[in-house]
């Protein structure tokens, strides 16, 4: 395990969590309104089969990113007619949506492109490119000459598509909005008492659709992203569970938009280790988790640190990061120290996961976190509740 | 108890079906009716618009397709089968006022059940090997209903997203199975091998033969487990008193709390049951039809359980009847994929889709207008 393998890890875990953090944020803004969104999947995809048909047709991946997006939301006004003005189940709603996506798209794609489902293949200005930033390096080659601080940059920073560098930007552009703005107020007041909202005469309906409206241009982005960044066109059911990793990292993050980034990068993170290794023994497997566990602890500390600089924070708050990168860091440190000839080291390193179990890792570490082993999570208090005026 | 609060409000507005001056007649049967006719509606228009086919003959061709002959009839009703049991097990989570998504993967973990019951031992008759797969497919499905079930029950994590994800693990699973453990010896094909002679289920051919049916039929005597699973659901839930608390809980947890039910009991029952049903789909698809353990044998029928208990109304005879709509979709949606070529075999999704949507989320759009209607009438009379 060198230090470039690492890097590359680390940077493929970015590019697969950046369709899990838009849908992440998406699911944040309809949540904290109050309406549940189970079809945060379906709308990803639609988005993504869309994108890619209309990049295809005009040869213009921001036409078909366009396009995407109306598509995503056409989605998600239907989630509202359903869940808002008929006051219908938001869970119901959300899977009739996700089954409405995974046939259309199919059945959508068969009639125009008659490929079996998929569109054709995206090259050139269809697909959304790598954007070296300036002094980095691309090819592979290069950046092995690079110091190690070069090859963060050329290898990690640089080198993704447009829309990799906008996930990351919407995170605090979400913060701002949620806890600085009016809308934001306004948007959270009615995800937790939208009485109170009614009663300063402000429209609940208007706020909700709003909300909803905003989820689907970002689950719009996510598909795009999947079908014109992540690959090069669209393949029926390509989501493959995303918008449902996405919503378990919702409650992970606690309906918050910097920890909605530590737990899409995770589960970026594990796919990133299950597309690499396809057999992998534990000993290494256990390696790679512990030093990502020492990563985002250490994100965490810095956060904090910065919160407690600025007095909005109690030193207590700085426990848990730290126990979490101590622990991560003996763990990273110890375990590839194991003598892998006997003992402890020779049985962990002749345990070989099979592919199917690192195919099968980010679905089960979603339950796992869901299981509530990492802190308790209060969902808005008016969640899923249809609001009835006159009650 | 913020989770289980969580939970509970998920479903607000699932049970709200307070027949506001309607009679029983238009509630169970009326809506339910117009709600589908609006989803087969839309399809049409999806048909018509999207693909450029002529709705009415695609609707004419899966009618034929399914209830033409002996040979669509089999199919149909092997398919309702599937659905009868998948679409009970949904309505049972429905009534403790659980979603109960991962059919699919409690189906699917269940062929394993199937698959020891008929390989391991030696039966001297189908009738005891169906007695010993009906066990093992219910108790294999419970099983991988089980964590769920108890992570909802104990520690409140949202039931629906861990089904789900569930599905997408049995998935993997048994692909690590049917690579690794139940494997053709000197064989690609990633199957069991095939089970004995003397496990084979009797077909409609054999039972029914005097109908039209031959032998290749993939209607079997599962078929009529299915109804007595359909009788069993609605003995346990409209004539026991764990029904009855299932019921209750349902209906309202704190009233249910207060009449001294357990939450963690009922949500475990209510989805090992669940998971149970689910898992006996096994019974007419592995030892059924296939024969052996195939992959991707459940093809779907877990997920249209949703749409068969929605549309069902929860109650086992509107189950029973959905499920019948549904073996017709997908028996004449084969043929309709063979007869018009631009027609997807995803467009039973789509189907499926608009019928949740339509019956399910929709269900005040058209609840509404008729209960105004309904008033009017009333007023009118008097």
């Amino acid at each position: 395990m060198d230090f470039m393998t690492i890097l590359q890890l680390s940077d493929s875990s970015l590019r697969l969590a950046t369709p899990l953090l838009l849908a992440c944020l998406a699911g944040l803004f309809s949540e904290r309104a109050g309406i549940f969104d189970i079809g945060l999947e379906g709308k990803m995809l639609a988005a993504a089969f869309f994108s890619a048909a209309f990049a295809f047709l005009s040869g213009n991946v921001w036409i078909g990113l366009g396009v995407g997006i109306l598509a995503s939301v056409a989605l998600s006004i239907l989630h509202g007619v359903a869940s808002i003005t008929f006051r219908g189940n938001q869970l119901i709603s959300g899977v009739a949506i996700n089954f409405l996506a995974a046939g259309l798209t199919v059945v959508i794609a068969q009639t125009w492109f008659s490929q079996g489902g998929r569109t054709p293949a995206l090259t050139g200005d269809a697909r959304f490119s790598e954007i070296v930033l300036p002094g980095a390096a691309s090819r592979i080659r290069d950046i092995a000459q690079q110091e190690p601080m070069g090859q963060v940059y050329s290898e990690l920073l640089s080198g993704h598509s447009i829309l990799v560098y906008i996930a990351l930007l919407i995170v605090p552009l979400t913060w701002w909005v949620l806890y600085r703005t009016r809308f934001g107020l306004r948007l959270r007041a009615v995800g937790e008492n939208p009485a109170a909202v009614d009663t300063a005469g402000i429209s609940v309906v208007g706020l909700r659709y709003a909300a909803v409206i905003i989820c689907g241009v970002l689950c719009g982005l996510a598909g795009a992203y999947l079908a014109t960044g992540l690959s090069a066109g669209f393949v029926k059911d390509m989501s493959a569970g995303r918008g449902f990793i996405a919503l378990a990292a919702l409650i992970f993050a606690k309906w918050r938009p910097w920890e909605a980034l530590g737990a899409c990068l995770l589960f970026g993170f594990l796919d990133a280790v299950g597309n690499r290794f396809q057999n992998i023994e534990l000993l290494t497997f256990l390696s790679l988790t512990f030093l990502f566990v020492v990563l985002i602890g250490g994100i965490m500390l810095i956060l904090r640190l910065v919160a407690l600089l600025r007095g909005k924070a109690s030193a207590g708050s700085l426990a848990i990061p730290a126990v979490t990168l101590i622990a991560g860091l003996v763990f990273a440190i110890g375990l590839p120290a194991l003598d892998t000839s006997q003992g402890l080291g020779a049985v962990l390193n002749a345990i070989v996961l099979p592919v199917q179990f690192m195919q099968a890792l980010p679905y089960i570490l979603t339950v796992v976190i869901l299981a509530g082993f990492v802190g308790r999570a209060i969902p808005p208090r008016a969640g899923g509740e249809p609001y009835v005026k006159e009650r | 108890m913020a989770e289980s609060t969580y939970i509970e409000r998920l479903f607000q507005g699932f049970e709200r079906r307070t027949s506001g001056g309607m009679p029983l007649w238009a509630d169970v049967i009326l809506i339910p009716l117009v709600s589908v006719a609006l989803a087969l509606f839309a399809s049409g228009l999806v048909v018509y618009f999207i693909i450029g086919e002529n709705p009415f003959r695609a609707m004419s061709i899966m009618v034929n397709g399914a209830f033409g002959s002996a040979y669509g009839w089999g199919y149909t009703l092997f398919y309702t089968t599937n659905f009868i049991f998948t679409g009970l097990a949904v309505a049972v989570a429905f009534h403790a006022r659980l979603f109960n998504i991962g059919g699919e993967g409690q189906a699917y973990v269940a062929g394993i059940g199937a698959a020891i019951a008929c390989l391991l031992i030696p039966w001297p008759h189908w009738s005891l090997a169906l007695i010993a797969v009906t066990f093992l497919t219910g108790l294999f499905g419970a099983g991988w209903a089980a964590i769920p079930a108890y992570l909802q029950a104990k520690r409140g994590s949202h039931i629906v997203i861990t089904t789900i994800m569930f599905n997408f693990i049995a998935a993997s699973l048994m692909i690590y199975v049917l690579n690794n453990i139940f494997t053709i010896p000197g064989s690609a094909e990633t199957a069991s091998v095939r089970f004995p002679e003397a496990t084979h289920l009797p077909n409609a051919g054999a039972f029914a033969g005097f109908l039209g049916f031959r032998s290749s039929t993939p209607l079997n005597v599962s078929f009529f487990i299915a109804l007595l699973a359909a009788v069993g659901v609605w003995l346990l839930i409209w004539r026991t008193r764990l029904g009855y608390e299932i019921r209750a809980f349902g209906h309202s947890e704190t009233a249910a709390v207060y009449a001294g039910i357990s939450p963690v009991k009922i949500t475990m029952i209510a989805m090992l049951i669940s998971g149970g049903l689910s898992g006996l789909m096994a019974i007419n698809a592995v030892q059924g039809e296939s024969e052996q353990l195939r992959l991707d044998f459940v093809a779907g029928a877990g997920f249209v359980g949703i749409a068969v208990a929605l549309m069902g109304r929860s109650h086992p005879i509107g189950v029973c009847f959905a499920a019948l709509l549904f073996g017709m979709l997908y028996q004449g949606g084969a043929e309709l994929a063979f007869e018009m070529p631009a027609v997807s075999r995803e467009m039973i999704l789509v189907i499926q889709a608009l019928v949740i949507l339509f019956t399910g989320a929709l269900d005040n759009m058209v609840r509404m207008p008729m209960e105004k209607l309904f008033m009017s009438m009333r007023r009118g009379a008097s």
